[in-house]
């Protein structure tokens, strides 16, 4: 799979518009020329790929994969590094009942705070991803949120997480955007990027799928919904409008993006749900924790008590459950 | 890589009590005929025998017209809106009490998915009901005509592809109004309308007003024919529908009739793909086809065919074709081995008339009646194909280049049922659906149905409208005309 790091990302960007120049307009005529997205049709696919009724061994499967895909997050003003250490360890072992019990791909924290992730994480399978460019709100100057990702990948982040500067988006900026991914994905270095569009202020569908183009076009290596800060957060048919827009990015590039859905997915069966779109809509091959991320925190409780559900025969409590980091996100 | 098979994820048949036979419900009891035969039904699904019904006779049919006659002069006729319109509450409420016992004996009888008989059929049963009755009592005020009155004796026929739904169409407005029906299921689906004869007891329903007589053609040729029915309402093929017209010539009999259908489902080049290729999937594969007002030609704009088969035929690969009792399957059984045996003529004759067919590949089940999701590019309008209905899962793919062009391919066809418009244009919409000779116009949407809506066709797709102030009318006489 090639990536698009090794490219002059405009360059290329031009190339796959057809353009001489990388302007605002350029970039208007190609995300408005996108086929619209009907609102009532789009929630209706949703709704209908929720009826899905998954049991037994496709079950089991589902709750494994989904804890494996989990971003394990704590981003919050009062985090400190005892309760970051806490979720490290966490995601070490997350059934402390059952050690076959597979771990989140990540913890996902403030930059400030992956060393202390790494202090407990080490060399193991679990990635640390740091939030980048001014999270949430992405309002600050360019400068800042590119010392911003620096100062994260410095400290040992494998993942970025960056905000879209959603004001440029919603005037109509696009090659605002543009550089701003392009060039943190450039600050990266060999860190992932995770591209977050804040979809709860984008609103409609439309922006949805154009923002999703917009970020893929200037090198995101992931696109996520939400910060978690913003109500609504990650919805089904947002996610369903993503996972549709990596599908058609790497039918026309040949390159292969990550979606993750954040915030407001607590439930097993939410989980499960947006696992069903993913095979469904983008296909099996986004159905692995390279591909597909889930943003949570109390996620993994649930999938936890599920597994121990299907193990047991019975169905414990919260009690039964480890959690060294009870959050809200 | 890994695999997300869905593990059978079946409903459990325990819910209905499916008896070994049965009779006839005449004057509100189960009879036994007078010299009819038996008749089997089979599960399509499994080719499986589910009960034996009874093929009424015409002395039947004679006794369930009396009965309704009996009913209507001494009790229906003479009910107050009021109390006609709390009958059908009931009726209602009990439909959503047993919903997933009609809703499994449905799939069971019929074949198609219990997704679609648990979340589509069902429910609309029950919220066709509820609508009449709350029209019961208001009758003066739908500006039908001055002093809207019953009709008297209706005669009701109704076909295969949604038993228990067309059965409400049916019988939801005839009550409402305040006449008595007779009514006979399609012989592959009686079940459902038997256990609704359970409901209307259940219900306290006056004897007479609900008679059920099962059985094929001479049955519903013996309820046409009858002297004493004053109305006849049909759902079901043009074919029959033109007999029914020609039988009922020259008698004081009205007839509404909703016959078939060749839908256009028109998708322009700014349209919303995804959406439209759902719209697509929900046009002629829900329900296998079964659907007379079903999407079974796309006019898709010459400049996004290509894009547009590429995204359908993936689709339609994932389609879940199989099982009708698993709540995972998208795509159910064909009702009959005498549907199948016409699906695959039609598509035969389609092959030979040079367009390309494509089918998903998916595997079917070894016994039972099933046939694969399917497409056909390259058709023209010439092509039997094209103008013929197939009332399976098999759609036709023709071009068009301009509005007007559009327009005049979806109209050239004798049916004149429904129409769908894929576009993210308004002012297109409005200008296309002034212009479609179709009863239904569905706009970035296909086969949504509702019992405020009027459903009913153009030219052979039959006359009369069904659902909203509209479907009233052919239930009442009037002093004056609306």
């Amino acid at each position: 799979m090639s990536t698009a790091t090794d490219v002059d990302v405009t360059a290329r960007a031009r190339d796959i518009l057809g353009v001489s120049r990388l302007t605002t307009t350029a970039l208007t005529g190609w995300l408005h020329g996108l086929p619209g997205v009907d609102q009532v049709g789009c929630e209706a696919r949703a709704a209908a790929l929720s009826t899905r009724s998954v049991k037994t061994t496709s079950k089991a499967w589902a709750v494994d994969t989904a804890i494996s895909m989990i971003d394990l997050t704590t981003l919050e003003g009062a985090d400190t590094p005892g309760k970051v250490r806490g979720l490290a360890a966490r995601a070490l072992v997350p059934d402390p009942s059952d050690p076959t019990t597979p771990s989140p791909a990540a913890v996902c924290v403030y930059g400030d705070m992956v060393p202390f992730a790494r202090e407990v994480l080490g060399h193991s399978t679990v990635r640390i991803a740091a939030v980048a460019t001014a999270f949430p709100s992405g309002r600050a100057s360019r400068a800042v949120k590119l010392a911003d990702t620096r100062d994260a990948v410095a400290n040992g982040a494998d993942e970025v997480d960056m905000v879209i500067d959603r004001g440029a988006f919603l005037a109509g900026d696009y090659r605002q955007v543009f550089d701003e991914v392009a060039e943190t994905k450039a600050a990266c270095g060999e860190a992932r990027l995770k591209v977050i569009m804040e979809t709860g202020e984008l609103v409609t569908y439309d922006n949805v799928r154009r923002a999703s183009w917009l970020c893929m076009l200037a090198g995101a290596d992931f696109i996520k919904t939400s910060t978690g800060k913003i109500s609504p957060a990650a919805t089904l048919p947002v996610t369903l409008v993503m996972l549709e827009a990596v599908r058609d990015w790497r039918e026309l590039t040949g390159e292969q993006v990550g979606v993750k859905p954040a915030g407001g997915i607590r439930t097993s069966k939410d989980a499960i749900r947006y696992l069903v779109t993913v095979n469904e809509v983008a296909g099996e091959e986004w159905l692995d924790a390279h591909w597909f991320r889930f943003g949570a925190s109390s996620l993994l409780n649930d999938l936890v008590l599920q597994r121990q559900r299907m193990r047991t025969g019975a169905y414990s409590g919260a009690d039964y459950v480890a959690d060294d980091a009870p959050s809200g996100y | 890589m890994p695999t997300f098979e869905y593990a059978p994820a079946p409903e459990s048949r325990s819910v209905v009590d499916v008896a070994a036979s049965y009779g006839l419900f005449i004057g509100g009891e189960f009879v036994q005929s007078e010299g009819g035969a038996p008749l089997k039904t089979v599960n399509p699904a499994t080719e499986e025998v589910l009960a034996e019904v009874t093929e009424a006779s015409a002395a039947d049919v004679d006794a369930a017209v009396r009965a309704a006659r009996t009913a209507y002069t001494r009790v229906w006729s003479r009910t107050s809106g009021a109390d006609r319109g709390k009958y059908l509450y009931r009726i209602a409420r009990i439909i959503q009490e047993r919903a997933r016992e009609f809703a499994v004996l449905e799939t069971l009888d019929n074949g198609k998915p219990i997704r679609e008989s648990r979340d589509v059929d069902i429910p609309l049963v029950a919220a066709h009901f509820f609508y009449h009755a709350g029209w019961a009592d208001k009758l003066s005020y739908a500006a039908l005509g001055e002093d809207p009155r019953p009709v008297g004796v209706v005669g009701q026929v109704i076909p295969w592809n949604f038993p228990l739904l067309m059965l409400a169409w049916k019988v939801a407005p005839a009550l409402a109004c305040g006449n008595t029906v007779v009514l006979k299921p399609a012989e592959t689906t009686p079940l459902t309308a038997l256990l609704f004869a359970e409901v209307c007891q259940q219900a306290d329903l006056p004897p007479g007003v609900v008679n059920i007589v099962t059985g094929a053609g001479a049955t519903g040729q013996a309820l046409v024919d009858h002297p004493g029915v004053d109305k006849l309402a049909f759902t079901g093929s043009t074919a029959v529908g033109k007999m029914i017209a020609r039988s009922i010539a020259g008698t004081r009999k009205t007839a509404t009739l909703e016959l078939g259908g060749k839908a256009a489902n028109i998708v322009f080049d700014d349209a919303p793909i995804d959406q439209a290729v759902e719209g697509i999937v929900d046009g002629i594969f829900f329900n296998q086809g079964h659907v007379c007002c079903a999407g079974s030609r796309i006019l898709v704009q010459e400049n996004i065919a290509e894009e547009l088969d590429r995204r359908l035929k993936r689709r339609l690969a994932r389609l879940r074709v199989g099982d009708p009792m698993d709540k995972n399957t998208d795509v159910g059984a064909i009702n009959s081995r005498v549907q199948l045996e016409r699906i695959e003529e039609m598509v035969t004759v389609g092959e030979a008339e040079g367009a390309e067919r494509w089918d998903s590949g998916c595997e079917l089940p070894s016994s039972g009646f099933w046939f694969r999701p399917t497409v056909f590019s390259g058709v023209a309008q010439s092509h039997r194909i094209a103008q013929e209905e197939i009332f399976g899962p098999v759609v036709s793919v023709l071009t068009f280049r301009t509005p007007g062009e559009a327009v005049a391919k979806a109209n050239n066809t004798p049916y004149g049922l429904s129409a769908g418009i894929w576009t993210e244009k308004g002012s297109r919409i409005l200008w296309m659906a002034d212009q479609l000779r179709a009863g239904v116009v569905w706009a970035n949407t296909f086969n949504k149905f509702d019992p405020t809506s009027p459903f009913g066709g153009y030219k052979e797709s039959g006359y009369g409208r069904e659902g909203g102030r509209h479907g009233l009318a052919p239930y009442v006489r009037t002093s004056s005309p609306a």
